[in-house]
C-alpha cells in the first residue's frame, strides 16, 4: 500500500485532480449530446412545415418537396421488421428462460445472441442483399429486404430485453399455476407474459427506437426513391435516414434547399427516436409491477 | 419394484409440445440466421474475391483492394478507442462514485441518450458542426506537433479527416462502454470500498485500490464491445470522411484511408457485376473481424461471470 | 370424496443425486398429516413428489410408487397436470397472481385453463371457496381489487381458496405459516381443522407446536448423515410421536436437541 505512505498534501492534491478529471469527463461527454441536439434543432426546425410532412420529392428540383415518402417508407419498413422480430425474439426469450435451463443449446443461443448484437448494420444489409439476390436477381431493391436486414439487428435486442423481463417473474407464480393443474404453455402465456408485459413492451419499444434510425442496411437493400411507395415487395423505398443521408451526399444544384431538408429529416428522425425512448420509459414507469395500494 | 423413469416417458400435452416446439424453433431460427449471414456473404462474396483486376471497378485484385480498407477500419476504431476508454471510465466513475445518488440515474440516462441518436444524425453533426470547428486545431497540431507522423499535415481545410471520424466514433461508442463500466463499478464489493476508506484512503485512492482491480475485466470487455461498434459503424464515417483509399498514418490531412463499411455504403449504389461481389466480400471481411472481436469480448464477460458467481 | 395416499419405497432423485430414500408411508383420508424434521431432510421434496411438483426441476425423477386411491401417480400414462388438479398445493410464501383481482385469483385454476363458466356458477364457486377459506367476510366487498393488496395472512387464505376452488381431493401445504405473524398463523391452523372434514391434508412444518396442534398423524424425517439422502425415520399418531416416540432421534428432535 505504497500510496498510503505518500505525503498527505500530495494525496489530497491527487484526489482533487482526479475529481476534476472525472467530473470533466462527464461534462465532456455531455458536450456532444447538447451540441448535437442544438445543431439539429436549430438547423432542422426552419425546414419543418406542413408541406414538409405531406409532400414527397417527386418532380421537385431546388426548393419545396418533403419527406412524406420517406416517412411512409420508414414506418412500413420498421413495422415489418417489428412483425418479424417480435415473435422470433420473444419466443426465443421464452425458450431461454422457460425451456432452456441447463441445456447446452440455450447456452449457445445466449452466447450467439450476444455476438449477434455486435453485427455491423452494413453487414446486415449486405446479408439481406445477398439473400434476396438469390431469389430476385442482381440489383434487387425492396422495402421488405430492409425489414429483413433490420430484423437481424433487432432480434438480439428483443431477445435480451425480453429474457431479462421474463427472468424477473418470480418462480413462485409459475409454481402456483402448475399446482393448480395448469399446463406449462398456459402458465407461460397467461401468467408469465401478463406479469412481465410492461417490461416486454418497453424492451420492444427501445428495440424499435434502435433500428428506426438505421441507415446503412437500408441504403444497400431498400435504396432510395423520390416517390411514395406503399409496396414493401416491389421497387425502391425511401426511408428517413437514407433520405437525410442522400440529401447531403448528393444535394444537387443549388445544394442549399436539399441540405436544409436533410437537417429537417434528421430533426424528425431524432424526435421520433426520442419519443420512442420517452414512451418506453413511461410504460415501464407506469406499469412496473408495484404492489397496489 | 416398479421403476418409473419420468424423464424417459413424459406424458406431454399437445399444447405443451406445440409451444415448446415453437419457442425452440425460434431459438434455432437465430442460429440459422447467423449461419445464413455467414453463408450468403460467402456465396456472394467469393466471386468478388476471385475476380480478376480488370473485372472490377477498382482495377485491383481483392487483397490489395481490401488491405487499405482494413487498415483504415482499424485505424479509425483505434483512434475512437484511445479517446473513448479514458473518458468512459471517467464518466462511469463519476456516475457510480462521485455524483450525488439522486442525480446519478438522470446522468446515466443522459449518457444513454447518446446511444439513441441515429448514426446519420452523427454524420450530419460531424460534417455540419464538428469538422468545421476542428480545422483550426488541426492547423495548430500541424504547426506544433508536425514532427510526429500523425500530425505531419498538410492539415485538411475541411476538417473531414480520419481523426474527426475517430472523435465522432468515440462519442458513438461512449454510451455502451460507460454503461458496462458503470455496471461493474457498482458491483464493487461494499466491503472493499469501506475497508479502503477505513484505511484513510481518499476517494481516488479508494477507486484505485478497490474499484479498478475489481472492474478490470469489465472495462476490457466494454472496450472490446465498443471496438466492435466502431469497426462496423458506417454512416458517420461515410459522411464525415474525405477518403481516398490510401494507407497513411497522417491523421489530419485531406488524404485519408477509407473504412470497409464506409466504402460499401459509398460504392454500392453505382456498383454492378463483380464489383458488387467484391463489396460483399469486403463486408464478409468486416463480419469476420467484428465477429472475432465480439466473441473475444463476450468470452471475457462470461469468464468474469463464472469467476464472480454473479448472475447464476 | 377425499382420498388416501399410499407411498411405498419411494426414492427421489435430482439427476444422479439421491435426495430422499426409501419412504413408505400410508396417509389416511380426511386427516391431517404433518411432516417434521430438520432443514434439508427432504420433507419438502417428498411433499412435492406427492403432486409431481418436484419435476419442475430438470432431471428430477422417482423410483417407487405413490398410489392415490389405488392409482399410481407415476404411471406411464399419467399426466402430471392431471395429478396436480387432484392434489392441490399451498406454498411457503403467499403467491397470489399480481395481475389478477381477488375474484380472478380464486378462479385462477379455471381461468388459466380457459374453462367456460356461467357468471352465476363462477360467483357461486368464488363465494364457496372464499367461505371455505374463511376469507369471504373480509373481502366480499372488494372482489375486484388486486389480490396483492391483502395482508400476508389474507393472501395465504386467498391461496388456499384458490387451491380448493379447483376441487382437489388432497391439499399439500409447504410450511404455509412460516411467513406469517402469530395471529394469522392461528387463523390458518383453525382453517386446517375445518378443511380436514373434506380434504386429505399433508402439511410440512418447522414448528413442532404447530404439528402437535393441527395434525392427527406425524412423520419425522431426518438425514442419515451429512451428504446422505433424507429418509423417513418414523411415523404414527401425533400424540404418540410427541409423547413416546420409538426412535431416539425423534425424541431428541422433538425436545429441541437439534435441528
Amino acid at each position: 500500500m505504497s500510496i498510503l505512505h505518500t505525503p498527505m498534501w500530495r494525496r489530497r492534491a491527487v484526489d482533487r485532480l482526479a475529481t476534476v478529471l472525472v467530473t470533466g469527463a462527464f461534462v465532456l461527454a455531455l458536450f456532444p449530446l447538447f451540441s448535437i441536439l442544438w445543431t439539429v434543432v436549430s438547423k432542422g426546425a426552419p425546414a419543418l412545415s406542413p408541406e414538409f410532412f405531406t409532400y414527397s420529392m417527386r418532380n421537385v428540383v431546388g426548393e419545396g418537396g418533403g419527406i412524406y415518402h420517406a416517412l411512409v417508407g420508414t414506418l412500413l419498413v420498421t413495422a415489418a421488421a417489428t412483425v418479424i422480430s417480435v415473435p422470433i425474439g420473444l419466443l426465443t426469450a421464452i425458450f431461454l428462460v422457460e425451456y432452456g435451463e441447463g441445456r447446452r443449446l440455450a447456452r449457445w443461443i445466449r452466447f450467439l445472441v450476444d455476438v449477434m448484437t455486435g453485427i455491423p448494420s452494413i453487414v446486415a444489409g449486405l446479408f439481406a442483399y445477398a439473400l434476396f439476390v438469390v431469389f430476385f436477381g442482381e440489383g434487387v431493391r425492396m422495402g421488405f429486404g430492409g425489414a429483413v436486414a433490420l430484423s437481424v439487428l433487432m432480434i438480439p435486442v428483443v431477445v435480451r430485453s425480453c429474457e431479462e423481463m421474463l427472468k424477473l417473474v418470480p418462480n413462485e407464480l409459475r409454481e402456483a399455476a402448475y399446482a393448480l393443474g395448469v399446463p406449462k404453455w398456459r402458465t407461460v402465456l397467461k401468467v408469465v407474459l401478463p406479469t412481465s408485459i410492461a417490461g416486454i413492451v418497453t424492451g420492444i419499444t427501445l428495440a424499435i427506437a434502435r433500428v428506426i434510425g438505421e441507415t446503412a442496411p437500408l441504403l444497400v437493400i431498400a435504396g432510395l426513391s423520390d416517390s411514395v411507395n406503399f409496396d414493401l415487395f416491389h421497387d425502391r423505398m425511401a426511408t428517413l435516414p437514407v433520405f437525410a443521408y442522400s440529401a447531403v451526399s448528393s444535394p444537387g444544384v443549388p445544394p442549399g434547399p436539399s441540405i436544409d431538408r436533410a437537417w429537417g429529416a434528421a430533426l424528425v428522425l431524432l424526435l421520433i427516436v426520442m419519443l420512442l425512448n420517452l414512451v418506453a420509459r413511461l410504460v415501464s414507469h407506469l406499469f412496473s409491477p408495484k404492489s397496489e395500494r | 419394484m416398479t421403476v418409473v423413469e419420468v424423464s424417459r416417458h413424459p406424458v406431454r400435452r399437445l399444447g405443451d409440445r406445440v409451444f415448446a416446439g415453437a419457442s425452440t424453433g425460434a431459438a434455432i431460427t437465430i442460429l440459422a440466421t447467423l449461419a445464413g449471414v455467414a453463408i450468403f456473404l460467402t456465396v456472394e462474396g467469393v466471386p468478388g474475391i476471385l475476380a480478376s483486376p480488370d473485372e472490377v471497378k477498382s482495377g485491383e485484385s481483392f487483397l490489395p483492394y481490401v488491405g487499405p480498407l482494413v487498415f483504415g477500419t482499424l485505424l479509425a476504431a483505434a483512434i475512437a478507442l484511445v479517446i473513448a476508454v479514458p473518458v468512459s471510465i471517467g464518466v462511469a466513475l463519476f456516475i457510480s462514485h462521485y455524483a450525488p445518488r439522486r442525480l446519478a440515474a438522470v446522468m446515466g440516462y443522459l449518457i444513454d441518450l447518446l446511444a439513441a441518436v441515429p448514426s446519420v444524425v452523427y454524420g450530419l453533426w460531424g460534417i455540419g458542426f464538428l469538422a468545421g470547428k476542428l480545422v483550426a486545431p488541426y492547423g495548430w497540431l500541424e504547426e506544433h506537433l508536425g514532427f510526429l507522423p500523425f500530425f505531419a499535415g498538410p492539415a485538411s481545410a475541411t476538417g473531414r479527416t480520419i481523426l474527426t471520424v475517430g472523435i465522432v466514433l468515440a462519442v458513438m461508442i461512449l454510451p455502451i462502454m460507460t454503461a458496462i463500466c458503470r455496471e461493474v463499478f457498482l458491483q464493487t464489493p461494499r466491503l472493499h470500498e469501506e475497508a479502503a476508506l477505513a484505511l484513510g484512503a481518499t476517494r481516488w485512492e479508494m477507486a484505485r485500490l478497490a474499484v479498478f482491480p475489481h472492474a478490470r475485466s469489465g472495462i476490457i470487455s466494454g472496450a472490446m464491445l465498443g471496438l466492435g461498434r466502431a469497426l462496423g459503424e458506417t454512416m458517420a464515417v461515410a459522411m464525415v470522411l474525405s477518403a481516398s483509399g490510401v494507407v497513411s498514418w497522417n491523421l489530419i490531412s485531406s488524404t485519408n484511408p477509407s473504412t470497409i463499411a464506409a466504402n460499401i455504403a459509398l460504392s454500392f449504389k453505382e456498383a454492378s457485376g463483380l464489383t458488387v461481389n467484391a463489396l460483399v466480400a469486403s463486408g464478409l471481411v468486416l463480419f469476420v473481424i467484428t465477429f472475432v472481436v465480439n466473441v473475444a469480448a463476450r468470452l471475457v464477460v462470461d469468464r468474469r461471470k463464472d469467476f464472480s458467481g454473479a448472475d447464476a | 370424496m377425499a382420498t388416501s395416499i399410499d407411498v411405498s419405497d419411494l426414492n427421489i432423485y435430482y439427476g444422479d443425486f439421491l435426495a430422499v430414500e426409501g419412504v413408505t408411508i400410508p396417509i389416511a383420508a380426511r386427516s391431517v398429516t404433518a411432516f417434521i424434521g430438520p432443514s434439508g431432510c427432504g420433507k419438502s421434496t417428498f411433499l412435492r413428489s406427492l403432486n409431481r411438483m418436484h419435476e419442475v426441476v430438470r432431471g428430477a425423477r422417482v423410483e417407487g410408487k405413490v398410489l392415490v386411491d389405488g392409482e399410481d401417480l407415476y404411471g406411464d400414462d399419467v399426466d402430471p397436470v392431471d395429478v396436480r388438479r387432484m392434489v392441490g398445493m399451498v406454498f411457503q410464501r403467499p403467491n397470489p397472481f399480481p395481475t389478477m383481482s381477488i375474484y380472478d385469483n380464486v378462479l385462477a385454476g379455471q381461468r388459466l385453463n380457459s374453462k367456460r363458466m356461467k357468471k352465476t356458477d363462477a360467483d357461486d364457486a368464488v363465494e364457496r371457496a372464499l367461505r371455505s377459506a374463511g376469507l369471504w367476510a373480509e373481502v366480499k366487498d372488494r372482489l375486484d381489487r388486486p389480490g396483492s393488496g391483502l395482508s400476508g395472512g389474507q393472501q395465504q387464505r386467498l391461496c388456499i381458496a384458490r387451491a380448493i376452488s379447483v376441487e382437489p381431493e388432497v391439499l399439500l401445504m409447504d410450511e404455509p405459516c412460516s411467513a406469517l405473524d402469530p395471529i394469522s398463523t392461528i387463523v390458518i391452523e383453525d382453517l386446517i381443522h375445518e378443511l380436514k372434514a373434506q380434504y386429505t391434508i399433508v402439511i410440512v412444518t418447522h414448528n413442532m407446536q404447530q404439528a402437535a396442534r393441527v395434525s392427527d398423524t406425524t412423520a419425522f424425517f431426518n438425514l442419515a448423515g451429512v451428504g446422505m439422502p433424507g429418509r423417513l425415520v418414523e411415523h404414527g399418531a401425533t400424540e404418540k410421536i410427541f409423547s413416546n416416540p420409538d426412535e431416539s432421534a425423534t425424541e431428541a428432535y422433538i425436545q429441541g436437541r437439534f435441528g
